[in-house]
């Protein structure tokens, strides 16, 4: 493959007396879904929030695109085309799914008056839904009232819409049903297939050598491993999490 | 940039290149193990039945407004001809003015799943800066000019005392109830100090002529200039950017911040926007009574709070309506005079209030619940 889309190169990051990155890489190829796995306290949240705009590193930087980068916000990070779903999915419970899809992103009617152009909004969602393959009984029904699927469908459905380049997907599939995940799972195939680099923050390690071409391993704060997920299995990615087994499959200096 | 964003962002996925990617990829659009597809085309009609009813139910407005056509319609039956005459309708009306009002910025702050004790101080306090500027230049026999400096001046004094708390609430994360309450002390304090503690009666003759007393076409102006801030504020909770972000706070405000929503300077400009339609509810007190009444409005904040509760908002914030408001307003008003009327002691009032807002939070939870397990 050629130059990775986004990477990090010895990023660290301390919180008072802990570690939490110590000198970390990580690279995300266009059109790929890349799992990123590690033991909890490995770093895995640390690094996904530095790559995504809410922590800023101590050290190391951040290349997207062959460029050198410096993201000051969630914001600045969208700004670049790099979207993340969160666990908690970051959803207004009380707003519908179109609100919730262009929630910061509104559409107007009236630019002037800030009136918002609720039909358009709407339409759109709704064509994002068909094209996650999803369908909602009713886009302007409050997301309080949908199932679990359905709100992670939206939170999903939000971040494909605004993503040109990068996604994180930080555990997307825990609270779903067999089906949901299924789903879930595909449409991050899907959204692959469009050039954008997919990154999935795991720890169901069946599903991560399902879904993934590559998985990068982080452990106390650096990654210790990088494997093609063909290549690979539970044992082996297990081993290289705990630090059970020596490492083989490319250790992280390239 | 939040302008721009969606036209680029927001096409690809329903234009062209996802019919590209659809081709190679194995599964169809409409993969067979969608939850439940069947099923819900089996019984659509029935479905969206059941969907209206239960929206109905759901709805915010719809139990209020249920609730004041029931205590109308008994009061009218029974004293026939003597209730819901045009002159009781607009003794209510103009009673409420000032409340409707603040009524209307306290739904934007119960929306943000905030509270603003202040109201009926903030009220006091404008109507004294508006009242002390008035004494120095003319005093009852002051011309429009003065009339309008002294009016800007109390609502400007309402904004900066809405914005200060705003600040107290977002910034300091001081909560609502101890930020408000901090404010109405302070505000009651300071109407004291700057009257020395007897009501100003410097309102000028023309302004209690127009806006206490006058009519157009038969209709109060206190009234007027209640539902127009009424209607045009339900229009900007309903239909714009400020109104959504209002909710949105209220409902998830981490999910609106990542979401790029400036949510610390939408909760100031908020209490702002109470701050300054309790000076305006300030000047209107001050047109009525001929008296900056310092210590008549105690309670304002505790019957503007029960009518937007009444009206549906939740007090955990991201729901509410103006509609609801303003029906949840009436209740109280209603009920007063309809009491007054059928010769019951008017004290009864107090007592009934108390238990329908306490009926009507637990009906809000109620509904929190049915609606979270579908």
């Amino acid at each position: 493959m050629a130059e990775p889309l986004l990477e990090a190169r010895g990023i660290s990051k301390r919180f008072g007396h802990v570690q939490a990155l110590d000198g970390a890489d990580f690279s995300a190829f266009a059109g790929e879904v890349v799992a990123l796995i590690g033991d909890n306290g490995a770093g895995k949240s640390t690094l996904v929030k530095t790559l995504s705009g809410t922590i800023r590193p101590d050290s190391g930087e951040i290349i997207l695109e062959d460029a050198r980068v410096h993201l000051s916000s969630p914001l600045d990070a969208q700004r670049r085309g790099i979207e993340t779903v969160y666990q908690d999915l970051a959803l207004a419970p009380d707003l519908d799914a179109a609100a919730n899809l262009h929630l910061g992103r509104e559409l107007y009617l009236i630019p002037f008056l800030k009136v918002l152009d609720r039909k358009t909004m709407r339409d759109r969602a709704t064509a994002a839904f068909a094209d996650l393959g999803v369908e909602l009984p009713d886009v302007r029904a409050p997301v309080v009232t949908l199932s679990g699927g359905q709100r992670q469908s939206v939170a999903v459905a939000r971040a494909v819409s605004y993503a040109s380049k990068v996604i994180f997907m930080d555990e997307p599939t825990a609270a779903l049903g067999v089906v949901q995940r299924g789903r879930v799972l595909d449409t991050m195939r899907r959204v692959a297939a469009r050039g954008i680099a997919v990154i999935l923050i795991s720890h169901n390690m069946p599903e991560v050598l399902a879904v993934a071409d590559r998985i990068e391993v982080l452990r106390l704060g650096r990654r210790v491993a990088r494997y093609d997920a063909k290549a690979t299995s539970v044992e082996e990615l297990v081993g290289a999490m705990t630090g059970a087994l020596a490492m083989h499959g490319g250790e992280g200096g390239e | 940039m939040t302008a721009d964003a969606p036209g680029p962002g927001a096409g690809p996925p329903s234009g062209g290149p996802e019919q590209v990617v659809q081709a190679p990829g194995s599964a169809p659009p409409a993969p067979p193990d969608h939850g439940g597809g069947p099923a819900t085309r089996r019984g659509t009609a029935a479905a969206a039945a059941s969907r209206l009813l239960k929206r109905l139910a759901t709805a915010n407005e719809s139990w209020t407004l249920l609730a004041l056509i029931i205590l109308m319609g008994y009061f009218t039956a029974a004293a026939p001809g003597k209730f819901l005459t045009l002159t009781d309708l607009g003794y209510i009306a103009t009673n409420a003015a000032a409340l409707l009002v603040m009524a209307v910025g306290q739904t934007f702050v119960i929306i943000t799943a905030g509270i603003d004790l202040s109201v009926g101080f903030v009220l006091v306090l404008s109507g004294v800066v508006a009242g002390e500027y008035y004494l120095h230049h003319g005093g009852i026999h002051a011309g429009w000019g003065v009339i309008l400096i002294g009016a800007a001046l109390g609502v400007a004094t309402g904004c900066a005392w809405g914005a200060m708390q705003g600040f107290l609430v977002a910034k300091a994360k001081v909560p609502p109830l101890i930020a408000t309450l901090g404010g109405l002390g302070a505000a009651e304090g300071i109407s004291y100090l700057i009257t020395g503690g007897s009501d100003l009666r410097s309102v000028p003759q023309r302004l209690v002529n127009t806006i206490g007393f006058g009519d157009v076409g038969g209709v109060r102006w206190l009234i007027i200039i209640s539902f127009a801030v009424a209607l045009i504020f339900g229009l900007i909770l309903a239909y714009t950017r400020f109104g959504r972000y209002t909710y949105a706070i209220g409902s998830n405000p981490e999910a609106a911040r990542r979401a790029g929503v400036g949510v610390d300077r939408h909760l100031i400009k908020v209490y702002a926007l109470q701050g300054l339609l309790s000076g305006v509810a300030g000047m209107m007190s001050l047109a009525y009574f001929e008296t900056t009444s310092i210590a008549g409005h105690p309670t304002d904040n505790l019957t503007v709070i029960t009518a937007v509760v009444l009206g549906g908002a939740s007090l955990f914030g991201g729901r509410g309506s103006m509609l609801g408001t303003v029906i949840g307003l009436f209740i109280p008003a209603t009920l007063q005079t309809g009491l007054v009327i059928l010769g019951v002691n008017q004290y009864w009032q107090y007592a009934a209030i108390g238990m329908v807002l306490v009926a009507a939070v637990y009906l809000d939870q109620f509904r929190r619940r049915l609606r979270e397990r579908t």
